[in-house]
């Protein structure tokens, strides 16, 4: 069948209003997990949207791993600054000081498995009773099983098992103290969506989402960026290529793709007739097949 | 572009994930390195066959019974729409996760493996989109192949489900029947070779043409009050608008309105969008309202236009499905969550507990036990504005929900 590009599906749009406006209603001291990614910079749209001209009536978590790309913090700092939001930052870098997490090492060394630990140290510290998340269904197999409002206990964990029936559109954010809800307002929009949606929308994004020249290596048949964070062995060749990222993670487990994608319209056609799915470039992801659903049974986003 | 959600149920069996995958292969929805996993997995497990099972069962617990238990939702589009199939289970024990799944659907995909014919899975997955007005169910006869492609096995299985079909269809239901053989992609995408008797169109082109329910605009005019918002700024100083999800119906500028409880009456004065004005808003739009004078409303209240009341009382009579180990039980206290709004509830009757197999009901019902489905009678604590679910889907359901556990323990759909 013919590839095709899509027009954005407006539906989706009101949908995820709805749902932060509900998280506004219900819950206490809800969150934005802010990334600097595409997927949080659209939540970040969103939630403009559903309390215009009010302001977004809740704070952007940051959970810095100290791995981040450069341009992301920068674009982090000009977008919060720009539209006057309250940003607060937490560092796995604090919670490998305070020894509560150790450092992995090696050569897949990552601190991504770390930020849950700081993660669920910040939810305690402000009493967060509700995370906004840009988790989305048909990113992985495990999250295509979660709610959109997702009950997590008192120790963050996700049970698969015992989520709460969701219906229609109602929103059940009940908890008991201690417990806290992770929602995804874009659980239905698939990748695709989200780029016509920065495209429809004009939305800025970091400018490692274009192509650009990096200097990186490859293992495993993937290019991954070089730095400072990431041990490369002899014979992995450290060479510049031209590339763009198709998620923005930490540098030691975000891989690139060969890109020469200069406008959004162009990153529209690679994703078209890409033949890896969006994950296939998280090493994280690749550990085992049940790497997710695990992740987030012990509190991962 | 419009969105149409599909509901489908099976087991591993009846080939539905197998359906599922030639969707998303032959749409160009599976990249190679999903397709390479489950590959890799297939092989691990000892099969000869490419298990597409394993792209959707998601969870280690399905994978290893290889069984659905869970919901799981599956995307893809072509040039005419964005496609949403809610995977859901077709054991008994988990109707809740079909229910969950099949409570937003449009169509309800219905698979039958021409071999065994009408089961009773099949009963209940219909029994259920009747409940939930579905407006439009598809019967995937399935493994044509294994029956020679025989057109008599094909209408004898229609012939059968239409005469369990007939006695709980409600009127403008559409169902089509399409025989398929989801191993071959016979009827899926193109037209089958080895079926010239069947002359309508394949899956994929009627799922493209399925009717939207345009009826959503022609409803009555709902509008669940979500959140309010002020800004207090400078520039905004005096705004005040009623943020929230139009209900169903159509709502219009200059329109005169009420607000529910309080039942005072003045009009839309403006409609926005992201600061956009807008002249009317449908059914299903995220949009603010500003009104005319100044009137006191909170979350949870309900602004419909004059002339379309809903129907207003402390007393529920709705069909409930039961979604908790714990059984519902007659002078049991719960929380109801109608759309946004919340009251307390006491069960003051249950009657009619439904076998959905052989339609019949038993009137003494002590209790409502895990998927059992029955009649219920219901007290609130506050008036509720509601219609009928039959009328309109939007404001005729509710959730129960358990105020010892916090969790949604059942769904009412009302009279």
């Amino acid at each position: 069948m013919a590839i095709h590009p899509a027009v954005f599906p407006r539906e989706l749009e009101d949908e995820a209003i709805y749902i932060i406006r509900e998280v506004a209603a219900q819950f206490e001291k809800p969150v934005l997990l802010f990334s600097g990614g595409k997927d949080s910079i659209t939540l970040v749209r969103l939630a403009q949207k559903a309390f215009y001209p009010g302001k977004i009536p809740f704070p952007l978590l940051h959970v810095d791993t100290g791995h981040n790309f450069e341009e992301t913090i920068q674009f982090r700092d000009e977008l919060v600054a720009e539209l006057g939001l309250e940003l607060i930052v937490r560092y796995v870098q604090d919670s490998i000081d305070q020894k509560k997490v150790v450092e992995e090492t090696g050569k897949y060394a990552s601190r991504n498995v770390l930020q849950t630990v700081t993660l669920l140290d910040a939810i305690e510290e402000f009493g967060f009773d509700a995370c906004i998340g840009g988790a989305r269904r048909d990113e992985e197999k495990a999250r295509a099983k979660e709610r959109i409002f997702s009950v997590r206990n008192d120790f963050g964990q996700w049970d698969a098992k015992k989520q709460r029936p969701e219906l229609f559109d109602m929103l059940n954010g009940r908890i008991s103290l201690g417990e806290n809800v992770r929602v995804f307002p874009i659980s239905n929009w698939t990748e695709l969506d989200v780029w016509n949606y920065i495209k429809e929308e004009q939305l800025a994004i970091p400018s490692i989402y274009y192509a650009h020249e990096r200097e990186t290596f490859e293992r495993d048949g993937q290019i991954l960026p070089y730095s400072s964070f990431i041990t490369v062995s002899e014979d992995e060749l450290v060479s510049t290529r031209t590339v763009r990222f198709r998620t923005v993670g930490d540098m030691t487990c975000t891989a690139a793709v060969e890109s020469k994608a200069v406008a959004i319209e162009d990153i529209i056609g690679e994703i078209l007739s890409a033949t890896v799915s969006e994950r296939g470039a998280r090493i994280d992801d690749k550990r085992s097949e049940a790497a997710m659903e695990k992740r987030k049974q012990s509190g991962y986003f | 572009m419009d969105v149409l959600k599909i509901a489908t149920a099976g087991s591993v069996d009846d080939g539905k994930s197998t359906l599922i995958g030639r969707l998303l292969f032959e749409t160009n929805s599976i990249t190679t390195d999903k397709l390479e996993a489950i590959m890799a997995s297939s092989k691990k497990k000892g099969l000869d066959y490419v298990d597409l099972s394993l792209l959707t069962d998601g969870l280690i617990a399905e994978r290893e019974q290889g069984i659905t238990i869970d919901v799981a939702h599956i995307y893809f589009s072509t040039p005419k729409r964005k496609f949403i199939i809610a995977d859901t289970p077709g054991h008994f024990e988990y109707t809740r996760n079909m229910v969950t799944g099949a409570s937003n659907a449009n169509v309800s995909m219905i698979l039958v493996d021409a071999r065994n014919g009408v089961v009773e899975q099949t009963f209940r997955h219909f029994y259920i989109s009747c409940l939930l007005r579905i407006p439009n169910v598809v019967v995937c006869v399935n493994k044509m192949d294994l029956v020679g492609y025989a057109e008599t096995t094909f209408e004898e299985i229609k012939a059968e489900f239409l005469a369990f079909a007939e006695k709980v269809r409600f009127p403008g239901q559409e169902i089509s029947f399409i025989p398929v053989s989801s191993l071959y992609g016979e009827n899926l995408v193109k037209t089958s070779e080895h079926m010239p008797w069947y002359t309508a169109a394949p899956l994929l082109t009627l799922l493209e043409n399925v009717p939207l329910e345009q009826h959503l605009s022609e409803e009555a005019g709902r509008f669940p009050v979500q959140y309010v918002v002020r800004p207090k700024s400078e520039e905004f100083h005096d705004y005040r608008a009623y943020a929230g999800k139009v209900a169903s119906g159509l709502l219009r500028k200059g329109e005169r309105i009420m607000v529910l409880p309080s039942g005072q009456e003045t009009t839309i004065a403006r409609i926005e969008k992201f600061g956009r004005e807008i002249e009317a808003a449908q059914a299903k739009e995220s949009i603010s309202l500003l009104l005319q004078d100044d009137v006191d409303i909170s979350r949870g209240d309900m602004i419909v236009p004059i002339s379309q009341l809903p129907q207003q009382g402390r007393q529920l009579d709705a069909t409930i499905c039961w979604m908790d180990k714990k059984p519902l039980r007659v002078g049991g206290t719960y929380l109801l969550q109608h759309g946004v709004n919340t009251a307390k509830a006491k069960v003051s009757a249950l009657s009619n507990l439904v076998d959905v197999v052989t339609l019949g009901t038993d009137t003494e019902v002590a209790e409502l036990k895990l998927n059992e489905i029955a009649d219920v009678q219901l007290r609130t604590a506050k008036e509720l504005f509601y219609d009928s679910f039959a009328e309109n889907k939007a404001n005729g359901a509710f959730i129960v929900i358990d105020e010892q556990t916090n969790s949604t323990v059942g769904v009412g759909l009302i009279k």
